[in-house]
């Protein structure tokens, strides 16, 4: 009885706390996340950065110089290309900015390859040059695009405009005879993304650098040309200050900033950001990265997952995952209104107990358990409590186990590409569970290890009733399931 | 050698302030974002009010305060000079103070929006750390129902219809077009006068207002006048 008490009340604290990156996360204007040599890095305002074996520990290391704020990054072929800013806000008047790039052959600062090229400028302005007064070439962000093979950097803040400039990819210099392009005003810290044959301006909105007070957010509009215009989804143009709201402040949070995109796989995208202030770390700037939701090609960006204790459906057939245990029937209603049995009418309606898990767990084996799926009734043997484990995590959230509610029976893969519930959770590779949400807002569901598999598998839907392991697929719902408190 | 730099220097440092003192005496000639107003113009095609009597930026030391209704009521309450809330004429000088005289202009945005940290800086006046004060005639031929006044300043700004509160936008805004709409309202046959003050810490200032229907179409049937 006890430890079923410990439970709820971890599952019940763990619900209530928002998750963010653990280590020490802390950075300004992050560029986007990139992975060299199976480690993450972002680089942030000032110099440096933040280095991470699993994406979900970070830890101060990663090494930019060239000082000023405002970084991107990006892999090309097999090269890294970090593009800034060095600013000279002296003021209302003077404000000039140069916009520079530099390679390398890694980001990992032990590595023997690990050299930066020398800074090159590949945009600017001068508030003194006529065409330049209204930009200040600052906060670059990079695309390479998808269907032709040119780069972009945008880059601008609420001096001004945004621009879009082309830089050749091969050397990382302007492209000669390339004209900027203004594309947005009223945001700062621009970031382009392609998808689905829309080109997206992400830029941030909002106050900066005012801590908890910082009202910094993500907007967003979309166009068919990488030059522009953009549009919201009221048909605004961002030169008009248009923008669709993708993040705000929330979970003790403030002030969503400065936008990056790594996509895991297909259908697996997550979204890098600061946040101003994160109030369960003293209120310092910190790294965040969260699931990418696309509704109706419109980029959201969705909480991370919040512990808890669920119906795990599959999308499937909407069944729910269950224990393969004996379905013991409550006590129905002795009379029926709705069959209209005579004398019902005369007996005041009572609010009927629900099963509770002391009703059957002694009718369950003690040892492993299968597990199925079936409709849900709101039983204890369909109740999963879903909660992080401290220790290595991935790409934006910590490993989970999957236990019965009340109790510390997990859900574990098992041989043979099957699942099962084991009678108590040991930490075992199998037992822990990364959960990512998916562009749909379905979820995937991966143990950290399949005995006897050594591809990479998911929880999938094998048959309507059966689940199993498999390998993902976001193509199918078989590979897809959804989390319900109900 | 060095001595001639110092002397072209000198010579061009003179050049320059000249240059800024007549384009900030002849303002809005050689201006980016400005003409000087007709008597009479239209709304743009998508409905936005271009043409108003703006006042040179009243300097308002700030210190980071945090824009919220109470502070912004209070701002716009004070009386910075007399006959602060008598429409005025373009060319009118207002006294500050005794070092401080302002100028009425009547002007003409170039773009949709009234680029007013713009205004200030093109006449080497302040931009950060000011209000702006603004007034515009809407003559009406006809009654113009079930309107709203649709507005988007940076930063914060208020907003009277003859000199009845429609539009508060507090906050450490961005001018974002249809940011804040009025409730419905008729613009009866006639003149009305719309007014704006504008309040700017550090960055640009800027503000845009048009009038849209009730299927937020722009209205456009009215005429504007700056006296």
């Amino acid at each position: 009885m006890k430890k079923i008490f410990l439970s709820i009340l971890i599952a019940i604290i763990y619900s209530q706390v928002a998750m963010a990156q653990i280590g020490e996360p802390f950075i300004h204007d992050p560029s986007t996340i990139v992975e060299c040599d199976g480690k993450y890095y972002t680089f942030g305002t000032r110099g440096g950065g933040l280095i991470s074996e699993d994406g979900w520990s970070w830890h101060d290391g990663a090494v930019r110089p060239g000082g000023g704020c405002a970084p991107d990054a990006m892999k090309i072929d097999d090269r890294y290309l970090i593009v800034w800013n060095r600013d000279g806000d002296r003021g209302e008047s003077d404000k000039d900015g140069v916009i520079y790039t530099m390679w390398n052959k890694t980001l990992d600062p032990n590595s023997p390859l690990f050299e930066y090229t020398p800074e090159a400028p590949v945009a600017y302005t001068n508030h003194f040059e006529e065409t330049d007064e209204d930009s200040f070439a600052i906060d670059a962000g990079l695309l390479l695009d998808p269907t032709t093979g040119r780069l972009w950097v945008s880059h601008g803040t609420y001096f001004g405009t945004i621009r879009i400039s082309e830089i050749d990819p091969k050397t990382g210099l302007r492209v000669e005879g390339n004209v900027s392009v203004d594309v947005a005003i009223d945001c700062e810290a621009p970031a382009l993304m392609y998808h689905n044959g829309w080109y997206y301006l992400l830029g941030t909105h909002g106050t900066c650098c005012d801590g908890v007070n910082s009202t910094y957010n993500i907007i967003v509009g979309r166009s068919r040309n990488v030059t522009g215009p953009y549009y919201d989804n009221l048909g605004r143009d961002m030169m008009r200050g248009g923008g669709k709201m993708v993040i705000n402040a929330g979970h003790r949070k403030t002030g969503a900033g400065h936008f990056g995109r790594f996509i895991v796989a297909d259908g697996v995208e997550k979204a890098s950001f600061h946040w101003e202030a994160d109030m369960d770390m003293g209120g310092q700037s910190t790294l965040a990265i969260h699931p990418i939701v696309w509704k109706n090609d419109w980029p959201v960006i969705e909480d991370q997952f919040v512990p808890g204790t669920y119906d795990i459906q599959s999308e499937r057939r909407g069944y729910a995952l269950e224990l393969a245990v004996d379905f013991v029937r409550m006590e129905r209603a002795r009379t029926s209104r709705a069959f209209g049995t005579e004398g019902s009418q005369a007996e005041p309606l009572q609010k009927i107990k629900e099963q509770t898990l002391e009703d059957v767990i002694g009718g369950w084996p003690t040892g492993n358990i299968d597990v199925r799926c079936g409709e849900y009734m709101f039983r204890p043997h369909q109740k999963w409590t879903v909660v992080p484990v401290d220790g290595p995590g991935y790409l934006g959230g910590p490993y989970y186990k999957i236990v019965i509610e009340g109790t510390n029976r997990a859900l574990a893969a098992a041989p043979n590409k099957q699942v099962i519930a084991v009678p108590e959770f040991t930490g075992a590779p199998e037992q822990l569970w990364r959960i990512d949400m998916l562009t749909d807002g379905t979820y995937r569901i991966m143990p950290k290890a399949a005995p006897g598999c050594d591809e990479e598998v998911c929880l999938i839907s094998v048959a309507d009733s059966t689940p199993g392991l498999g390998k993902f697929d976001f193509n199918s719902d078989n590979s897809k399931w959804n989390f319900k408190q109900r | 050698m060095k001595s001639k730099n110092r002397i072209m220097m000198f010579a061009l440092c003179l050049l320059a302030l000249s240059t800024s003192l007549a384009s900030a005496q002849n303002f809005p000639v050689g201006s980016k974002h400005f003409y000087n107003a007709l008597d009479e113009s239209k709304p743009d095609n998508d409905g936005f009010i271009r043409t108003w009597l703006l006042l040179d930026p009243i300097h308002k030391p700030l210190n980071n305060p945090s824009f919220n209704d109470s502070f912004l009521r209070k701002e716009f309450a004070t009386e910075y000079f007399p006959g602060q809330y008598d429409l005025p004429k373009a060319g009118d000088v207002v006294k500050l103070d005794k070092k401080t005289k302002l100028k009425w202009h009547a002007l003409e945005s170039k773009n949709f929006n009234v680029r007013v940290f713009r205004f200030a800086k093109e006449q080497d006046m302040a931009g950060y750390n000011v209000v702006f004060f603004g007034y515009t005639i809407i003559d009406c031929t006809m009654d113009l129902v079930n309107v709203r006044l649709a507005t988007g300043s940076n930063s914060a700004s208020m907003w009277w219809i003859d000199g009845e509160e429609v539009l508060l936008m507090s906050g450490d805004r961005r001018m974002v077009m249809d940011d804040c709409a009025s409730p419905l309202m008729t613009l009866s046959k006639g003149q009305h006068i719309l007014r704006v003050c504008v309040i700017n810490g550090p960055g640009l200032s800027d503000f845009c207002a048009r009038f849209i229907d009730e299927d937020f179409n722009p209205i456009k049937n009215f005429t504007i006048k700056t006296k």
